[in-house]
This record gives structure tokens, C-alpha cells and sequence, in this order.
């Protein structure tokens, strides 16, 4: 569905200076996917997104988007794709009904198919009391189910969301995600997603790919990624954490040992059988363990074992 | 061809619907030329109104017309701002996305331009008729068409100014306010320039709204004379070159 190879955009900023904003970036995305692109702002989501749209052409580098060239077929990749950018995608002086209407003309329904086409998605997305509303007196919810809407009309088999989530409240996000997926389900859509999130990344994709300063730095579903990238974390409490670093050392996938007081930290590959194997251990050897507990990996584990850098930190320092 | 003309209409549609479901907003177009009419009128009266022959025989003949240029001068030189809010709020970027054509997405916005600047001329010339303002029926028409064309043009230009300023979006009015004010002036739309320096009357051969004031005025009082040609050739440029630096601004507006 998609396919970029070593796919490059600069901008120039003031006097000449370039920014990389996209470095050689190559993937393939096939039909029925959903995938994340996670990475902080600034690592250059939009602007791939914006490539892959057709919005902006590349510096360098090719792309074929839903079996058409971006380059020498913009117009034939425009039929075939839904897009829902980082702004709000409805006009704020039009109404609700009125711009889905405009839409499904815009992509060649005739009056009667557009007003259908507009009545079934306000249906699908929970707009109905809000049909005739003006999109400026929407909540920042309802806007952004309006923009999915839109990106839906023409029914593309490819839609692109540019942090479609990004300033909802957890309530509203869990909504929002609910009917992304169910209309995933019914059109047997590929979705490309960006966000920050972490967590949303983490439970909703099938495929992440994390991206930092314009280059793909890991792809793989989120389970493989945590267990390659990351491990478990397992902490132990013990008065004797000297003996206990000792036994730990030899648990499979034994790694970043760090103990301070009468704590030992490690990462395992399989933190509930290594925890299993160190009780057993430790008393065997004797050593008292006063408390153990097992941490499952997250995405930002695998960013900060990637890059040394936290996402979550770097997300929140920029939305500030 | 066939969907640029699809296109365009379906682009003006659009652009017309939060006019047809709020008509008041007609009347907020109007406000500056209504406060010119109401307290710049009674002055010209008072000062030119007695001096026979400046102003021609009724100083509404003579402000009306101008009136009506300047209703389109204000209204449609700043309509580039609703495209500049699109930009911010991401409607038009969701717009480039989709298969609509670039120029129609200019020449839809440019086009749409006609309709208010057509309902405030109306309303207008209705008000102004119990006070003593005749216009011509035949004249009328035709200067309305002609304000049409004109108001397409100075619309597309404000869009492409729009455009242009897109990332430092505060350079609108302020380029916009720059350029409206000597225009306005120096096209004899207040005050006659005959009364004025040379200097005046030479740097307003180079103000196309000064050929369309002067044709509007001879169109509404019925006289057929080579003004009403030269306010064609000023307001059919005057479209033009909007519609042509509008239509390549457009393209490119992505980036
Ligand atoms: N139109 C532009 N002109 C100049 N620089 C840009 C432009 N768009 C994005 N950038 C820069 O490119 C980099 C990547 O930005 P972006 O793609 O928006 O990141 P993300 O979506 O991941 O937050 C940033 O450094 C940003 O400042
Ligand atoms: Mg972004």
C-alpha cells in the first residue's frame, strides 16, 4: 500500500540554513495495516505524512502510495486516500452537515449520494445532535470526529491521521479510537497514524515504527519491540544484594544491573520466570529477598534504550 | 476543462453557504462605506455641494457611485483573510489533499466575491433612492456587472496576497491598509481631484480604481461615454492579473 525509498525532505529556513526534517526514509506498509509512527515532536511525522499526501514533494527519494507515484502521480494517489492532518480539517465558518456534503461532491457524489453519504457518517461518528451546528461552536472532540468523517467519505482503503488524538481528554480519545477502529473493521482500511503517545501507540497499533531526527530508528509490532529493545525490568529487595547480583548475573538475558541500598534492578528477557528462578536461587544460596517485582516494558523503555533520550519527557517539554 | 468548471462551482458553493445560512453578515461589508454615506455625505454637501459644476448637478450622483467601488474595495480586498484562517485552522490543507483542482480552488473563492458585493450594491442604491439618488436602470446594470468583474479581481489579488503572507499572517492587514487607503484616494472617490495638486491628477492615471469610479459614475447617471470604456479595460485587467497571480499563488500553497 505504501513503499518509500530513502524518501528525503530539507527545508530551508532563513539565510540558506537547512533543516532535515525526513533523512532516507524507506518502508513498506501492506494493505490492511495499522501502523503508528511514534516519535517526539520535531522528529519529522507531519512532514512524511505531508510527502506521502502529496502536499509537499520530496527533496529526494520516491514513493508510491496506494499503487500510484506520489511524484508523477499526485492526482491518482489524491483519489484513493483519506487524510486527517494536525489541524482541523472543517471549514470553522461552515456546518457540520454542509461540509461533509462538500466532501463527498469534491470526491464526485451526485447531491443525493453526497447527502447520504454525509447522514451515514454523521450516524457512524455520533454527530447527529450536532448536524447543523456551526464547526467554531464544536468541542475539540467533536471537531476531531468531524475530521475523521472527512477523511472517510469517499470510503479511501487508505487513510492517513496526523495525531488524531493529540489535546483530547482520555475519555474522548478512548471515543475517538472506538470508532476508528470499527470503521477499520467494516472498509478493511490500511491506517497510518502518528502520535505521541506512548500508550496509544502501544495498545492500538499492530505495527509501530519510531521515528527520531527524520530517520527510521526501529519498526516491528510493539511486543517484539519491547522484548528485543527493552526486556523486562525486575527489582528485588534483599539486605544481601551483593550475593543476590551475584546469582542474578546468571538469569537468562541478565542485563543493566544496578542496585542501590537494599535494592537490585535488572532487565531479563522474561522478568516472571527469571523472578521464579532467582527465589529459587537465593535461598538455595541463602540469601533472605524481602520483596520482588516484575515490570513489563514500554515503548518508551525501548525509546530511551534507542536513543538514551525519554520520549515521554521530550513530548511534554515541547507542548509546554 | 469540464472539471475545472465542476470544481470551481463546487468550490463557490462552499464559499457561499456561510453567507446563504447567515445573509446578516452581507451588512458587516457594508459598514465602512454605509459610515461614509452617513457622515462624509452631509459634509460634501455642505462644503463642494454649493460650488456649481464640481460634483455635477447632485452630490448623490455624483458619491453614490463611488460608494458602491468602495464597498468593493473594502470587501474584497479583504477577503484573503478567510483563506488565511483556513490555512491556520488546517481546512484548506485538508482541501489540497483531496483531487480538487488548484486554480478552481482560487477562481470558486474569486467568483463567489460577486454575490455580496452584488447584495450590498442593491441595498445600497435602494436606501440612497428616497434621498434624491436617480440612478439610470440600463447604467445601473451594467455598472454592477461591472463592479463584478472588478471585485473578482481585487478578491483574487487579496487572496494571493493571503497566500504570500501565509507564514507571517499580521503582514495581511497591514500590507492590505497600506495599499487600500491611497488607492482610495487618489481615485476621487471622496473628494473631486479636480481640486487637488497636478501631481495628484498624474498619479491617478496609474489607480485602476480610479477608471472604475469614473465609469461607475457615468454609467449610473446613463451617459455613454469613453469613462464607461476605460472602467472595462481597468476592471477586466484588473481581473486578469488577479485571477493569473491568484491561480499560481494557489499552486503552490502547499509548501
Ligand atoms: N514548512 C516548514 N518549513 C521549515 N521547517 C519545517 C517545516 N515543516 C516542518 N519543519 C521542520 O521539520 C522538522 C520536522 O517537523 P515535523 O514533521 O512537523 O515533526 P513532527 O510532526 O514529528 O512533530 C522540525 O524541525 C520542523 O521545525
Ligand atoms: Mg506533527
Amino acid at each position: 500500500m505504501i513503499h518509500t525509498r530513502a524518501l528525503t525532505k530539507d527545508f530551508t529556513v532563513g539565510r540558506g540554513e537547512a533543516v532535515h526534517a525526513v533523512r532516507g526514509v524507506s518502508i513498506d506498509i501492506e494493505p490492511g495495516e495499522l501502523v503508528a509512527v511514534l516519535g517526539p515532536n520535531g522528529a519529522g511525522k507531519t512532514t512524511l505524512m505531508r510527502m506521502l499526501t502529496t502536499l509537499i514533494s520530496p527533496t529526494s527519494g520516491e514513493a508510491t502510495v496506494a499503487g500510484h507515484d506520489i511524484a508523477t502521480h499526485p492526482a491518482r494517489v489524491r483519489r484513493r486516500i483519506g487524510y486527517v492532518g494536525q489541524g482541523n480539517g472543517a471549514g470553522h465558518t461552515q456546518r457540520v452537515h454542509d461540509e461533509l456534503y462538500t466532501q463527498g461532491e469534491i470526491y464526485g457524489l451526485d447531491r443525493r449520494a453526497a447527502r447520504t453519504r454525509a447522514d451515514e457518517l454523521i450516524e457512524a461518528l455520533d454527530l447527529g445532535a450536532l448536524r447543523e451546528r456551526k464547526v467554531s461552536d464544536l468541542s475539540g472532540g467533536q471537531r476531531r470526529r468531524l475530521d475523521v468523517a472527512l477523511g472517510l467519505v469517499h470510503a479511501p482503503p487508505l487513510l492517513f491521521l496526523d495525531e488524531p488524538s493529540t489535546g483530547l481528554d482520555p475519555q474522548n480519545r478512548a471515543n475517538l479510537w472506538e470508532h476508528i477502529l470499527r470503521l477499520r473493521e467494516r472498509h478493511g482500511m490500511t491506517v497510518v497514524l502518528t502520535t505521541h503517545y506512548l500508550d496509544e501507540a502501544d495498545t492500538m497499533a499492530e505495527r509501530v515504527v519510531i521515528v527520531d531526527h527524520g530517520r527510521v530508528i526501529a519498526d516491528d509490532t510493539a511486543e517484539a519491540l519491547k522484548t528485543k529493545l527493552a526486556g523486562d525490568r525486575l527489582t528485588v529487595g534483599s539486605p544481601d544484594v551483593r550475593t543476590l547480583s551475584r546469582l542474578a548475573e546468571a538469569l537468562p538475558g541478565a542485563r543493566d544491573l544496578a542496585s542501590s541500598g537494599e535494592r537490585l534492578e535488572l532487565r531479563v528477557s522474561d522478568a516472571p520466570t527469571a523472578a521464579a528462578e532467582l527465589l529459587f536461587a537465593a535461598r538455595d544460596a541463602g540469601v533472605p529477598v524481602t520483596a520482588v517485582q516484575s515490570h513489563r516494558p514500554t515503548l518508551d523503555d525501548v525509546f530511551l534504550t534507542l536513543t538514551g533520550r525519554s520520549l515521554r519527557e521530550e513530548s511534554s517539554e515541547v507542548s509546554k | 476543462m469540464s472539471t475545472l468548471v465542476r470544481d470551481t462551482r463546487i468550490v463557490m458553493a462552499r464559499e457561499l453557504r456561510p453567507v446563504r445560512r447567515d445573509p446578516f453578515s452581507v451588512i458587516f461589508g457594508m459598514v465602512q462605506p454605509l459610515v461614509f454615506l452617513g457622515l462624509f455625505g452631509p459634509l460634501l454637501v455642505g462644503s463642494l455641494g454649493g460650488q456649481a459644476g464640481v460634483l455635477g448637478g447632485s452630490v448623490w450622483q455624483w458619491f453614490v457611485p463611488a460608494i458602491l467601488v468602495m464597498t468593493a474595495l473594502f470587501g474584497t480586498s479583504a477577503t484573503g483573510a478567510n483563506l488565511l484562517f483556513e490555512f491556520q485552522t488546517g481546512a484548506h490543507e485538508r482541501m489540497l489533499v483531496t483531487p480538487l483542482s488548484r486554480p478552481a480552488l482560487l477562481i470558486g473563492r474569486a467568483l463567489k466575491e460577486m454575490v455580496p458585493l452584488a447584495g450590498q450594491a442593491v441595498i445600497i442604491v435602494l436606501v440612497m433612492t428616497p434621498f434624491g439618488f436617480r440612478p439610470h436602470p440600463g447604467g445601473a446594470l451594467i455598472g454592477l456587472a461591472l463592479l463584478a468583474v472588478f471585485g473578482i479581481g481585487l478578491g483574487s489579488l487579496s487572496y494571493a496576497l493571503a497566500i504570500a503572507v501565509r507564514k507571517q499572517d499580521w503582514m495581511f492587514w497591514a500590507v492590505q491598509q497600506t495599499l487600500i487607503f491611497p488607492l482610495m484616494l487618489l481615485s476621487g472617490m471622496l473628494l473631486p481631484l479636480e481640486t487637488g495638486p497636478s501631481w495628484m491628477r498624474v498619479a491617478a492615471r496609474f489607480d485602476p480604481l480610479a477608471y472604475v469610479v469614473d465609469a461607475e459614475r457615468a454609467l449610473f447617471a446613463g451617459e455613454w461615454s469613453a469613462d464607461v470604456a476605460w472602467g472595462w479595460v481597468a476592471a477586466l485587467t484588473t481581473a486578469a492579473v488577479g485571477l493569473a497571480v491568484g491561480i499560481r499563488a494557489m499552486v503552490r500553497s502547499a509548501e
